[in-house]
């Protein structure tokens, strides 16, 4: 990191907010026109992320030409209190450079796809503006040159995901979804917030270079304090352990908002942070073995429960959770491994686009069925999806020469690479995981291509339009060719930002051993998902075995969040509703009682009899009469 | 002649028209009776008109009889209205009053 020299922007380096501006303009557009934009709405929300791209090819080439390896824009004074000085300001750097390239490509593709997906939709007008929305919120998170305009990205996405999974909130499903995302991701935010505080308190500057430069000088217990906090954000924004329950739900939304959300944007948020702060999680010991043990956790819990979901869009969604469970093992690994996992993050990005649009154009093809117990044999009607498909496939699995093998093997090398125990314990988790990939995506692909037909009758299952086979088919060479050039590539192009070579891991087990078992796992995995599910599978799951149904149930992590979270709150809501109706308001209402009734007591004297009336009277005088007295005669 | 005499007497009077008041249902008795309280009153004030020699109290006397005179119209006007709407003369049936 020393050797960052920062260039004045100049030229097209000087345009870096237009790359924000671009989506942002779009959104803005969108909502304000209303019904008038009904006819080309979608198109200047393809118009506007794809103009970005073109923006951000030519700074990257423009960056690359220059000596000097990043670019620093202040646009203007954000806050200024005391000795605290924060900036609006952008920073150009190779790593957010390729954030931005993936962000606005395969959202270009997204995009493009969504119009053909989206197209039966009376708002989608609304939905692009949205999804424009997303985009610049994530580019403000990885163009933002200090933490605090990476944390308005942080939730500008987050209420763009909302605004997204529950864009069909008419079902109460997608609403719940979409709220359960805010919320989580909101509990998570809270680290965000306190990391931020303790930087300015401790470093007094949330500039990325400052932090970086002084990072040194903190001292052990602010470390800690300020890595976990860091780490709570990045998991839930990449619904790692204990945050993963949101991601799966967010399925609830369009499907191009789940390949958005899962391969381009919000849940590579977190590794993005963790690898931006790379430095201050390197600083404590503790912190990385957090890392890498939510890492490892997270991606054999995913993988696990991906064996047992049988809807599509479920099975991809916890085969995310658990690929960045990979990817954070691999930052929190520190040293070379974090280019490693930057490189999974990028290839991801094109093999989960490929898999999650392509799940779209199965459940366009099959009235919205979703339940890949009810597919089979779509092969032979939906030759372009299949074949796209199989690729994605390929790449998640890490199978030769698609791109998850480039990624994912030097990962469980990285793992196996660590001194002592801890090695072993990672490496055989990430190994596991390979193998469980390996499983649950060849069951996934065998169930819904192949084996006999089980749709439903009056399903006609046809082709997608080519508006959306179209980004399938470049997705689809993404996945294949990606992986290759990513690891040839990548190092030496973010080698400013990360410097540590993934080549110079050497471990007890060599790459090649690593990637000779590896292999073995994935091609076993694959035989035995294969003999199992090829000729198609039960309606109901026979094998109620105690694994399956814990896998099933998500591994229990509702039941933890349900009594964890929601029953102390829902018992706190509770008790102060019970607090304000009996205390508060029975004191108030108490008060008003008492005066009622006895008002009503003095309300029985009033008879209307006039008799009585003169018996108080005449009792009265008596009475004042005999009080004279005894005061004149005492 | 010992105006105690005349005082008692005023008194029993008094108590006859209270309790009269306070017992009897018919409103002209009830009538009645208030004018023996008034006439009790008027008693006491020339008894103590004499017992001063001063003038005062045959005064007041006469201001409580013209008082009572005109009471006595408006009254039997209200006893009058109500007995022709309710046909009764019993005050117990009027309590209209009633809360």
């Amino acid at each position: 990191m020393d050797d960052v020299i920062y260039a004045s922007p100049t030229g097209i380096l000087s345009l870096t907010w237009l790359l924000i501006a671009l989506p942002a303009a779009g959104a803005i557009a969108l909502l304000l026109a209303g019904k008038a934009a009904d006819k080309w709405g979608h198109w200047l929300g393809v118009a506007t992320v794809a103009a970005a791209f073109g923006l951000g090819l030519a700074q990257t080439i423009a960056l690359a030409g220059l000596s000097e390896t990043a670019v620093f824009s202040e646009l203007y004074t954000f806050l200024t209190v005391g000795d605290v000085d924060i900036q609006a300001s952008l920073l150009l750097d190779p790593l957010s450079a390729a954030f931005v390239l993936l962000i606005t490509g395969v959202g270009s593709l997204i995009h493009i796809y969504a119009v053909g997906y989206m197209a039966h939709d009376p708002d989608r007008r609304k939905f692009f503006a949205y999804f424009n929305l997303f985009v610049a919120a994530m580019l403000i998170l990885v163009l933002g040159g200090n933490y605090m305009m990476t944390f308005i990205g942080w939730e500008g996405v987050g209420l763009a995901s909302y605004l997204l999974i529950s864009f069909w909130q008419l079902k109460p499903s997608a609403a719940t979804a979409g709220k359960k995302a805010f919320l989580v991701n909101r509990v998570a935010d809270v680290g965000f917030l306190i990391a931020i505080f303790a930087l300015i308190a401790t470093i007094g500057s949330l500039d990325f270079a400052t932090v970086t430069a002084n990072a040194d000088g903190l001292s052990t217990g602010m470390t800690v304090l300020i890595g976990l906090c860091l780490l709570a954000a990045a998991c839930g924004k990449s619904g790692q352990f204990p945050f993963q329950s949101w991601l799966p739900d967010a399925m609830e939304g369009p499907t191009p908002v789940s390949a958005l959300i899962h391969a381009a944007t919000m849940v590579t948020a977190g590794v993005y942070l963790i690898a931006r702060s790379h430095v201050l999680f390197s600083l404590n010991d503790t912190v990385q073995t957090a890392v890498v043990a939510i890492g490892a956790f997270t991606l054999l819990f995913g993988a696990i429960i991906g064996c047992a979901k049988d809807d599509i869009k479920r099975i991809l969604a916890w085969s995310t959770v658990s690929q960045i469970g990979y990817m954070f093992l691999a930052v929190g690994l520190g040293g070379g491994a974090i280019i490693l996992g930057l490189i999974h993050l990028f290839a991801h990005g094109f093999f989960k686009a490929n898999l999650f649009l392509g799940s779209g154009s199965i459940m366009h093809a099959m009235n919205n069925q979703t339940d890949i117990r009810r597919f089979g044999g779509l092969w032979k009607v939906m030759p372009w999806t299949y074949g796209t498909f199989a690729t994605g496939w390929l790449a998640i699995i890490g199978m030769w020469p698609a791109s998850g093998f480039f990624s994912k093997d030097p990962i469980i090398h990285a793992a196996f690479a660590k001194e002592g125990a801890q090695g072993w314990i990672l490496g055989s988790a990430a190994l596991l995981g390979a193998a469980l990939t390996a499983f649950y995506m060849t069951r996934l692909f065998i169930l819904t291509f192949h084996g006999p037909k089980r749709w439903d009758d009056d399903v006609k299952p046809h082709e997608s339009g080519p508006i959306m086979v179209g980004p399938l088919v470049l997705l689809a060479i993404g996945s294949l060719a990606g992986g290759y050039l990513l690891y040839t590539r990548l190092p030496g192009w973010l080698e400013p930002v990360v410097t540590a070579d993934p080549k110079a891991i050497h471990g007890s087990l060599s790459h090649m051993e690593v990637t000779v078992m590896t292999l073995v796992a994935v091609v076993a995995s694959t035989a035995l998902a294969w003999w199992f599910f090829r000729s198609g599978t039960d309606e109901a799951p026979q094998a109620a075995a105690f694994p399956v149904r814990a896998a099933r149930a998500d591994l229990g992590g509702e039941l933890v969040n349900k009594a964890v979270f929601e029953r102390p709150s829902v018992f706190a809501a509770r008790a102060s509703v019970a607090f304000d109706a009996r205390g508060v308001d029975g004191v108030v209402n108490g008060l008003s009682a008492t005066v009622g009734g006895l008002s009503r007591r003095a309300l029985n004297l009033q008879t209307g009899y006039v008799r009585s009336y003169a018996l108080s009277v005449l009792s009265g005088a008596v009475i004042l009469l005999a009080s004279i007295f005894v005061v004149v005669f005492q | 002649m010992n105006p105690e005499y005349y005082l008692i007497l005023s008194a029993a009077l008094f108590s006859i028209g209270a309790v009269g008041v306070l017992v009897r249902r018919n409103a002209i008795v009830v009538f009645m009776c208030v004018e023996l309280m008034l006439n009790a009153a008027n008693l006491s004030l020339v008894t103590f008109s004499r017992t001063t020699g001063t003038i005062d109290g045959q005064v007041m006397a006469f201001f409580v009889m013209a008082v009572a005179a005109a009471e006595v119209v408006v009254g039997l006007a209200i006893i009058m209205a109500i007995y022709r709407s309710r046909r009764s003369a019993s005050i117990d049936d009027a309590n209209l009053l009633k809360a």
